[in-house]
């Protein structure tokens, strides 16, 4: 329904900010034990999630600053849920940290962030959401305080972050220059291909692809993914790129329509030297989270294919595939996280013979990455032949070709580590871990994710009535 | 028409069974899951005779052609308003012929494996991974859209791969079902862009309206299809071509087959399964079920014709040379699926002229019984002496009366000896390349002698040449499980050849008056039968002659028995190569230039800043600095360079 009602616009905003509100206000109180209070906080989320779906509205607030509609809001639903795994995937971690409420109000500020990022009409609303959800994830990413590479992690985000958002800001403010307007749709109206409009795109772009880690722009992905906190990478690696694709995506087709030819020729070339690069790097990682990071990289390039795509097609397969993404990403990280937070081993070699002493951990382990990869009947498959057939439907098959040679390369890489799961010898195997109800329920959830969301074609049909294209 | 929908239950079947046994079976009934496994494929295998039965004579053809029936169609995904991704069941001539060969055989490896895999450990789990792979084969034949089809085409994949590498604690079994799926995966690639061209062209993936789209001359979809060209290759020619790759990888057409030999690994009853009658199949299958596309496009269908008729040959070479009597067997297949393939090749669609498409099929239908028998022998005969190589055996002709029988039974079917099954679907099939493409035709002609030569030195190495010498303890042919199923699949391999196929399936549904052809006969058997002799006095007794022929071949037969350095050319392209060319330099940069620059940045930083001395290492300068350049990159080729 369409309604002018400021509370019920922007509901999933002001429930985070009740949230962050509650939280304040048991720092302010006395301490409780740190178990009751994740079990507390968990479920403020998991009411954040419900509350998401309930009554959704449609309209633009604030001088058509704020908007927002069944598509942004069912965006802000994903966001929301994985936000809740990886909060029920860190409870061993952060049952012993001293600054857990902390962690969790910068966590929240950020997703409110990309909220208001996903909401905007305008681009200064787009800048200030895009920053606020960008400087507390640096406070976050410090947040193993006793480990150095931590703190060279979040100072590595903090200065990259702050140079790509000079540049950014510099982009907008070319557009701003040379269309006259900050509204969305004003700009769009006035774009055509001179070069200044041209110049300034590109340094949108490349704000844009910082965020989501396309190559060349990436640099920064795998020492600030390996020195983090898992929680926080796993949060970098999905939540905070799924929003930016989000957005990118209707940026791309909305504002920047006019020059259509222009950006899918830029795309065509990023997202090649995306897949390529992830993968080729992915192949010779030993850390488990360098790995997960240089992987992530080739995933997004595939994401950029569907992108290509510009139809509803394309934008409907990349919020499916970023949807399907959340769930096996979060699905591997998640094991890690527990590996990592119980032992302290973070190499791809200690993983040797894990199932011989935790067969459910590697089964778990083993669905997300075959779904990673793309193996059928698990989502991820869908999710890539559907981003191939949106890319396809351009006739562009060099890029298809590439794409699709890279999804065998893929293949190897993550079959390597689960051959080093169930066929390697090991004398010094991980040992038998307990794992706390709270992750366990997470990595169900994600098991669950994965199988289901590719089977039940509802999920597509859904999202795809949603989109717009052209 | 009458109510087909029950077929739904012969894959659903089995599908229960797998979860059933690979949920519970191990813990709870581990000793019973073989006899659960194989009463519910005999149900399936009851339904799909029951169902042909039907089909064929009760139901039979209406207006004088066999109907394409789809009793059950559901839209799975409606992907864009013109694409659907639909589930559903086809019933016509072809899926019917393959539900039969698929459950008959694999009921077959059911009862053997119920002695041969006796005492396993993980028995439960083979029987869920035999009823896994029933059940995607199944899915894959009944198919109504190609996606459909390629989702089952990935799961055969996979359950092939769990199937080959069941005993995982053997290297070589674990590296033979890396090298079967990654070899199949990279040639699926090619089946999914091909099926993206296709779809993209014919705006379909419904079988059936592609195919309408695709022949009708006058649609829009064909001149968009054909003018549209890539190299200068028209795009339906290249959807083809790819979608057939994908099918020469599960058949093993050269260049693709370097997997085949190596799967042997697997269990021996597997083999009979996967790589006689049902996966290995797949591709030609899958070439038939588009035939009147692939009619369409003379080209594409001349890549099928030559790869076929090019593997035929250099598979029975090859099998001439190998030790391994499955490997020999293994060669054969692929030889023998040649065969089929250059049948399609040179077919036509309908009438006289679409006497390949039917010689084909009949070759896949007779090749299933005397192949998967030829396994199964083989496997009773390691079952009994513990080894796969030929040195190890002879003379067990008597030990084993009945293995011997019904291989003898098997070798001469495939050899192409009247009365035996192989005779008349290869007289078929040479009929139809003698009218259309002489080459070929004489191709087979001296394939189908050396044929009769290497599968009777097989013969003669196992049953015949030196007296038995069985060391050890107790040795027996097996159990009575595992002599059942050869007695029948014997009589099968007599027997099919009589099946009039060719009144049930061809291109058009019509049907084709065909009938043997005494004098072309004549030359093919006396090759056959001189290819027999050969081999009886080379290998009835033992004797210098082999070693002899085999040094006078020299080189030849020394790159032969190499398998003509095949896997050596890819190794050498992947190792060399690709790791050389990219993977060395890739790691190379990044060690020396990125990581050296970055030091040289940091030791840099280091002297100027004492701040930051201790947190730094200088990368993030580094990154500034490709962050400026693909911006400067970007913008200098869109504004300038490309316009």
């Amino acid at each position: 329904m369409i309604v002018n009602d400021f509370f019920m616009l922007m509901k999933q905003e002001l429930m985070i900010f009740v949230i962050i509100f509650i939280l304040l206000f048991i720092k302010i109180g006395k301490d409780r034990s740190a178990e009751n209070l994740l079990y507390f906080i968990n479920a403020l989320l998991l009411i954040n999630v419900i509350s998401g779906f309930i009554l959704p509205s449609e309209g633009m607030i604030f001088s058509d600053m704020f908007k927002t509609n069944s598509l942004i809001m069912l965006e802000k639903n994903i966001l929301n849920i994985g936000t809740l795994i990886i909060s029920m995937q860190s409870y061993s971690w952060l049952k012993n940290h001293k600054h857990m409420i902390e962690f969790y109000i910068l966590l929240l500020s950020t997703l409110m962030g990309m909220f208001f990022m996903i909401s905007s009409g305008n681009v200064l609303m787009f800048y200030l959401g895009l920053e606020l959800s960008t400087i507390p994830l640096a406070a976050i990413a410090n947040f193993d305080l006793d480990k150095r590479k931590s703190s060279e992690a979040a100072f590595k985000f903090i200065i990259s972050s702050a140079f790509s958002s000079g540049l950014l800001l510099f982009g907008i403010s070319l557009i701003y220059g040379t269309t006259g307007s900050l509204t969305f749709s004003e700009i769009g109206q006035h774009i055509t291909s001179n070069p200044l409009q041209i110049f300034a795109f590109v340094l949108l772009l490349a704000g844009f692809s910082f965020k989501i880690s396309v190559v060349p722009f990436h640099l920064w992905t795998a020492d600030v993914y390996e020195g983090a906190p898992i929680a926080v990478t796993s949060y970098l690696s999905v939540i905070s790129k799924g929003a930016v694709l989000f957005v990118f995506v209707s940026v791309l087709y909305t504002v920047f329509k006019p020059i259509t030819e222009i950006w899918y020729n830029m795309l065509f070339l990023l997202s090649i030297v995306t897949i390529l690069i992830g993968n080729l790097f992915a192949i010779r990682q030993e850390n488990f989270k360098r790995f997960l990071a240089f992987s992530s990289i080739a995933q997004v390039g595939f994401i950029l294919v569907g992108i290509t795509g510009s139809s509803q097609m394309g934008s409907a397969s990349v919020i499916y595939f970023v949807l399907i993404y959340i769930f096996s990403n979060l699905g591997a990280f998640g094991v890690v996280s527990i590996v990592s937070a119980l032992t302290g081993k973070e190499n791809i070699s200690d993983y040797k013979a894990f199932y011989k002493t935790n067969p459910m951990l590697s089964w778990v382990l083993t669905i997300a990455l075959f779904s990673l990869a793309g193996v059928p009947p698990t989502a991820g498959f869908f999710g890539k032949f559907f981003l191939l057939m949106a890319g396809a439907a351009k006739g562009n098959y060099i890029l298809i070709t590439i794409a699709a040679l890279n999804m065998i390369i893929s293949f190897y890489y993550y079959l390597r580590v689960v051959k080093a799961i169930f066929m390697d010898e090991n004398n010094q195997p991980i040992e038998k871990l307990h794992v706390p109800i709270l992750p366990k329920l997470a990595l169900l959830i994600c098991v669950i994710g994965i199988v289901c969301i590719g089977l039940m074609s509802g999920v597509y049909e859904y999202i795809y009535s949603l989109s717009t294209g052209f | 028409m009458n109510n087909y929908s029950y077929i739904s239950l012969i894959p659903l079947l089995p599908i229960a069974t797998f979860l059933l046994l690979g949920l519970f079976g191990r813990k709870y009934f581990s000793s019973l899951s073989g006899i659960i496994g194989t009463l519910s494929l005999s149900v399936s295998a009851f339904l799909s005779i029951l169902t042909a039965y039907k089909y064929f004579f009760v139901d039979g053809k209406v207006n004088g052609v066999f109907q394409q029936i789809i009793p059950l169609k559901y839209t799975w995904l409606q992907f864009s308003p013109t694409i659907s991704i639909d589930m559903g069941i086809v019933v016509d001539p072809l899926s019917v012929m393959m539900l039969v060969v698929i459950t008959f055989v694999s009921l077959m490896v059911h009862v053997f494996s119920l002695g041969y895999m006796k005492g396993e450990e993980r028995f439960a789990t083979y029987y869920a991974f035999l009823s896994l792979f029933t059940f995607s084969m199944l899915g894959l034949v009944l198919s109504t859209n190609i996606f459909q089809m390629y989702m089952f085409w990935e799961l055969v994949g996979v359950s092939s791969f769990l199937l080959i590498g069941y005993y995982f604690d053997k290297p070589s079994a674990v590296a033979a079902a890396k090298k079967a799926f990654i070899v199949t995966r990279f040639a699926d690639l090619g089946f999914l862009i091909g099926i993206l061209i296709l779809a993209f062209h014919a705006e379909t993936l419904d079988f059936q309206t592609l195919i309408a789209r695709l022949t009708d001359p006058q649609s829009s979809q064909i001149l968009s299809s054909v003018t549209s060209s890539l190299f200068g290759v028209s795009a339906l020619t290249w959807g083809l071509t790819l979608v057939f790759m994908g099918g020469a990888g599960k058949s093993a057409m050269f260049p693709l087959h370097i997997w085949l030999p190596d799967a042997m690994e697997g269990p021996t009853p597997v083999s009979a399964l996967i790589h006689a009658a049902t996966m290995v199949v797949a591709g030609v299958y899958l070439v038939a079920r588009l035939f009147p596309v692939y009619c369409f496009d003379v080209s594409a269908l001349q890549v099928v014709t030559y790869v076929g008729a090019f593997s035929a040959l250099l598979a029975a070479v090859i099998a001439c040379t190998q030790t391994d009597i499955k490997r020999v067997l293994a060669y054969s297949t692929m030889s023998q699926i040649g065969y089929m393939m250059f049948s399609l090749g040179v077919s036509k669609y309908g009438g006289e002229e679409g006497l390949g498409y039917m010689a084909s099929l009949f070759h896949l239908f007779t090749h299933a019984f005397f192949k998967s028998l030829l396994f199964l022998g083989a496997g009773s005969v390691i079952h009994m002496v513990h080894s796969n190589e030929m040195k190890d055996m002879g003379g067990l002709r008597k030990h084993m009366p009945i293995t011997h029988i019904t291989f003898l039974i098997a070798c001469l079917a495939i050899a192409g000896i009247p009365p035996f099954a192989g005779f008349f679907s290869k007289e078929e099939i040479l009929l139809a390349a003698f009218h259309s493409n002489k080459l070929v035709f004489f191709v087979a002609l001296f394939t189908s002698g050396l044929t009769a030569f290497y599968m009777f030195r097989l013969y003669y190495s196992i049953f015949w040449k030196k007296a038995a010498h069985l060391h050890g303890e107790h040795h027996d042919e097996g159990t009575f499980t595992m002599k059942i199923p050869l007695v029948i699949l014997g009589a099968c391999a007599l027997l099919v050849g009589f099946v009039p196929i060719s009144q049930f399936i061809t291109s058009d549904g019509i049907g084709l008056e065909t009938h043997i052809d005494v004098i072309f006969s004549i030359t093919p058997v006396a090759l056959a039968i001189a290819g027999i002799l050969l081999a009886t006095s080379l290998y009835k007794n033992e004797n210098d002659r082999p070693i002899k022929i085999s040094l006078a071949f020299g080189k030849f037969y020394e790159a032969a028995h190499k398998k003509f350095y095949i896997d050596e050319v890819y190794l050498f392209i992947i190792q060399k190569i690709i790791f050389n060319l990219i993977g060395r330099p890739a790691a190379w940069i990044d060690k020396n230039i990125v990581d050296g620059l970055m030091n040289l940045l940091a030791f840099i930083t280091a002297e100027f800043s004492e701040f930051f001395k201790g947190l730094q290492s200088g990368k993030v300068q580094s990154y500034a600095l490709y962050f400026f350049a693909g911006i400067f990159g970007l913008a200098v080729l869109f504004i300038y360079l490309v316009k």
